[in-house]
């Protein structure tokens, strides 16, 4: 449940949680990838999603005023206070479906951190610029994957439609602003809305990739404010276990 | 596991007025997907500003055992040297 009253606290809580997630699922390719050059591509991506992070939880740890810590936000909080989109912790099956999650969630996160750079934060701008090229990268790496699979073979094509109707559903919630963003928007400290920017992007990449956008799909939705399918119990158990184990320790 | 995706020699300028330099090769199916592999694994430090890639079967190379024919001729051609020019003190480097 969502706990969390300062809404920018609460939106800068969010990413951090969608990027440390993500960073964490990428993570879990790490020597099963395909190739060893696609192995060094999913731990770039999964490390700079891990810096967006921890530059977040720094900055969520100076706006609460608690003497909080990035490591804190990463490693002392349950399921049920992490705010991520729902997507992102979905689990990543074969390579095809992870390159889908990928590449909904980086359409997203371009427009998002562009939009960001003229946000009256000084704090979530300079990050926002940084985070914008980084993502451009992502974004350009997936999106080859997305296309060559889905117009590639056909099992390629199969496994990439199947991985698309499957995650289809927690999509929307991407760019589905929660309640508290739209005070932020009117002050100038988040910008403009996504949502229209992102669908014609998705479209045209799966347009090219050959895939078949699922129609008559019930949206999920909740992670922005803190209700999570199973499986993120599971990632953050793994991302804790070490921190739970030796608090406080030091390396 | 992908024994069919080709290799690539993977060239990389460091900085503006430099060659690029040879650095490694990666596989990739092809040439797009060659030049993000050789960004991800040759740039990660600040290396470079500029990649090439090329497919190593294009890469005609010479014979190790044509070494002696090739290479040992210009062993004992000093004259090749520009040993016995003396430079004008005001050129600090050359």
């Amino acid at each position: 449940m969502n706990t969390v009253a300062d809404p920018l606290l609460a939106h800068v809580l969010r990413h951090g949680d969608r990027a440390l997630v993500l960073s964490q699922r990428l993570g879990q390719w790490i020597t099963h990838a395909p190739e060893l050059e696609e192995d060094m591509a999913l731990a770039n991506i999964s490390l700079d999603l891990l810096g967006q992070a921890r530059h977040l939880y720094t900055y969520a740890g100076e706006l609460e005023g608690q003497g909080h810590d990035e490591d804190h936000f990463a490693y002392w909080r349950t399921s049920t206070e992490f705010l991520n989109p729902l997507l992102v912790e979905q689990p990543n099956g074969d390579f095809a479906h992870t390159m889908i999650r990928q590449v909904l969630h980086d359409h997203a996160a371009l427009l998002y951190w562009q939009s960001m750079t003229t946000s009256r934060d000084q704090t979530l701008a300079a990050l926002a610029v940084r985070a914008r090229n980084e993502t451009e990268f992502h974004l350009r790496h997936c999106r080859g994957w997305v296309v060559r699979l889905g117009d590639g073979t056909d099992e390629s094509h199969r496994r990439a439609q199947a991985g698309l109707d499957a995650l289809w559903p927690y999509a929307e919630e991407l760019i589905t602003a929660p309640a508290d963003d739209a005070a932020l928007r009117s002050d100038g400290l988040i910008g403009d809305d996504i949502a229209d920017a992102w669908r014609a992007d998705v479209a045209a990449t799966m347009a090219e990739a050959t895939l078949t956008l699922p129609v008559g799909v019930t949206a999920q939705s909740g992670g922005w404010t803190g209700h999570h399918s199973e499986h993120l119990e599971g990632l953050l158990q793994e991302l804790q276990e070490v921190a739970s184990a030796f608090p406080g320790a030091k390396w | 596991m992908n024994a069919d995706w080709p290799r690539w020699e993977v060239f990389l300028r460091a900085r503006r007025g430099l060659s690029h330099t040879h650095v490694g090769s990666v596989h990739a199916a092809d040439g797009e997907t060659a030049l993000q592999a050789g960004r991800d694994l040759f740039t990660r430090r600040q290396e470079g500003i500029s990649l090439w890639v090329v497919p190593s079967e294009q890469v005609v190379a010479s014979d190790p055992d044509d070494q002696d024919s090739l290479f040992e001729p210009a062993d004992d051609k000093s004259f090749r040297f520009p040993t016995s020019f003396e430079l004008p003190s005001e050129v600090d480097q050359m």
